[in-house]
């Protein structure tokens, strides 16, 4: 089972819940936490674990051999993405804006531009009890996201089998990386909170997850500030609302200290098993 | 005319917030641009017109001419990205996973493949409320480039605020250190960084600084909720303190902060008390910053 863990708005709960779910549901049974916000990853700050490995991670990119090239011009014109460009008697790479398609190496008849890794970043796997954290991080100026949360999906696949219970913490937003990150869940748990700006954020998120058909349910955090919109909403577009984590400073209070909430605070506990019953 | 970028790494920091709070205090004289076309949300609190729309396109999506293909199964064996299924015996394009990098094109021996560029959202320009404009977006579901939208925004407010002889843009950026965010950052004057005193706060906004040093910009933080832990954000003014980033202000932990987005206003219209004072403070300092650098 695939669970993943996605908003719109960025800051609306993702990582707390998708640690306090994980960490719950591994007191009974085998759980694997992985962390999707290559970008900006949190999940390992709530997480006690040991460190089982470490992997680079890397993506192709062409490198120009320039004996071998004899400038007829063609890797420039493959290129989609400027990522290649001729100058005067040199090839230039650009690896930021290569897409690694491999058009430019396969097309090159002269094979001058040979495909070649490239770290964008790391991989490291945790364990301790039942629980197992998979975190990826992207390298300051890499700018895609998507080869690595690709990446660390594929090891997830490899190393734990269907049965166990998977959650993903997502990367916040709707485009290209979410959809990384969801396309193969088998549920979607979209985290908000009753503000104007979660409402709004709320509706891309489900716009986006009905495009890839997907099975969702809502967890309102910071529940009882703002207003009733977003629970309006979620009744008129029938998306079951999984649970309510209400307000609190003495929640952001534990979650600025990187503690777990569900183990302090029982009510939040309770909401967890909410969510539990619903979906497993 | 200078830029001024507002970030923060983590999402939900307050981000959106303070830039609105900024461009209300900025008023005529600051064009506003929101980059963050992923989650857009400063129009709920600048009322925008809408009085330009445009789409636009970015990037190309493969489509394959039924008729034309010979089912010779080039096309799904170059493609790196999965994106040529065959589905009930003939290859169709997933338009979600192909990247427009037009290889299946290239090796067809039909030409059954086209290209054909993706329609990945609108931007807009807008009269608002503070009597300036504002350049905004909204990506199409699922949209690849965003980084290009942003650019996009971002370019026409250097335009608007060019012919208006506007003193400052300032621009909100989007969560993370991705492409969006590099984007938002090629030629600004000044980073303002929001950002509060939690572990992933921190964690998050260490992240994204070193992002900003390579761009090499003079940036000032924010601390938001500075009173939720009070430890953690002794430990945020030593990192500024040690990367020489100055530090503009602190805002304590406040429900009128989305009290003032539940009715629709910026934070320095709705709340009349020590967030006002602050946020005006703060404005100062950061034209001050920018002005300076």
């Amino acid at each position: 089972m695939k669970i993943a863990i996605a908003s719109g708005k960025g800051g609306t709960g993702k990582t707390t819940l998708a640690t306090n779910l994980a960490s719950y549901l591994a007191e009974k049974e085998e759980v694997v936490l992985t962390d999707l916000d290559v970008e900006e990853p949190n999940s390992g700050l709530f997480i006690n674990a040991d460190l089982v490995k470490k992997e680079d991670k890397f993506k192709m990119i062409p490198e120009w051999i320039e004996d071998k090239c004899t400038l007829c011009g063609i890797c420039q014109k493959v290129c989609n993405f400027h990522a290649v460009i001729q100058l005067g008697t040199q090839i230039l790479v650009f690896p930021e804006l290569c897409h690694s398609c491999y058009a430019c190496s396969e097309l090159c008849p002269t094979d001058a531009l040979p495909m070649i890794p490239q770290k964008m970043g790391e991989l490291s796997h945790y364990h301790r009890n039942k629980l197992t954290f998979i975190e990826s991080r992207l390298e300051i100026g890499q700018e895609q996201a998507v080869p690595l949360i690709s990446q660390t999906l594929d090891y997830v696949d490899r190393h734990f089998p269907n049965e166990i219970i998977k959650l993903y913490d997502a990367p916040p937003g709707t485009s290209c990386p979410v959809i990384e990150a969801t396309k193969d869940a088998d549920f979607v748990i979209l985290v908000t909170e009753p503000t104007p700006f979660g409402l709004h954020d709320l509706k891309l998120a489900v716009e986006t997850m009905k495009e890839l058909k997907k099975e969702t349910g809502v967890v309102v955090n910071r529940f009882g500030i703002g207003n009733d919109d977003v629970l309006r909403y979620c009744k008129e577009e029938n998306i079951p609302i999984l649970a309510k984590i209400p307000n609190s400073r003495k929640i952001a209070e534990l979650y600025s200290s990187g503690e777990l909430i569900y183990r302090k605070l029982p009510e939040v506990k309770q909401q967890l098993d909410g969510i539990i019953e619903h979906i497993l | 005319m200078k830029e001024i970028v507002v970030i923060s790494g983590k999402g939900g920091t307050g981000k959106t917030s303070v830039t609105a709070s900024f461009a209300y205090l900025g008023g005529e004289e600051t064009v506003v641009a929101d980059c963050d076309v992923d989650a857009a949300d400063m129009h709920l609190l600048l009322q925008p017109d809408f009085s330009k729309a445009e789409d636009f396109y970015s990037g190309e999506v493969a489509i394959i001419n039924q008729d034309e293909c010979i089912k010779c199964g080039k096309c799904a064996e170059v493609c790196r990205f999965d994106a040529i299924p065959i589905i009930d015996t003939q290859y169709i394009v997933q338009p979600l996973d192909c990247e427009g990098c037009g290889y299946c094109a290239r090796v067809c021996p039909t030409n059954a493949i086209t290209n054909e560029s993706q329609n990945v959202g609108q931007w807009y320009i807008s009269n608002i409320k503070t009597g300036s404009v504002m350049v905004h977006a909204k990506l199409a579901i699922g949209a690849d480039n965003s980084g290009k939208l942003v650019a996009k925004v971002k370019n026409e407010a250097k335009l608007l605020a060019k012919n208006r002889n506007s003193d400052f843009i300032i621009i909100d950026g989007s969560p993370g250190v991705g492409c969006p965010v590099v984007s938002s950052l090629s030629g600004a004057n000044f980073v303002v960084l929001v950002t509060e005193p939690s572990v992933s706060g921190l964690h998050d906004l260490k992240r994204v600084y070193k992002l900003v040093k390579k761009f090499n910009i003079k940036a000032g933080c924010i601390i938001n909720k500075f009173d939720i832990n009070e430890n953690v954000t002794k430990e945020i003014g030593e990192f500024l303190k040690k990367e020489n980033i100055a530090h503009i202000s602190n805002l304590p932990y406040d429900d009128n902060f989305t009290k003032a987005m539940t009715v629709g206003q910026t934070i320095v219209e709705f709340d009349k008390g020590q967030l006002q004072t602050i946020l005006t403070e703060s404005w100062s300092k950061v034209k001050q910053l920018t002005i300076n650098n």
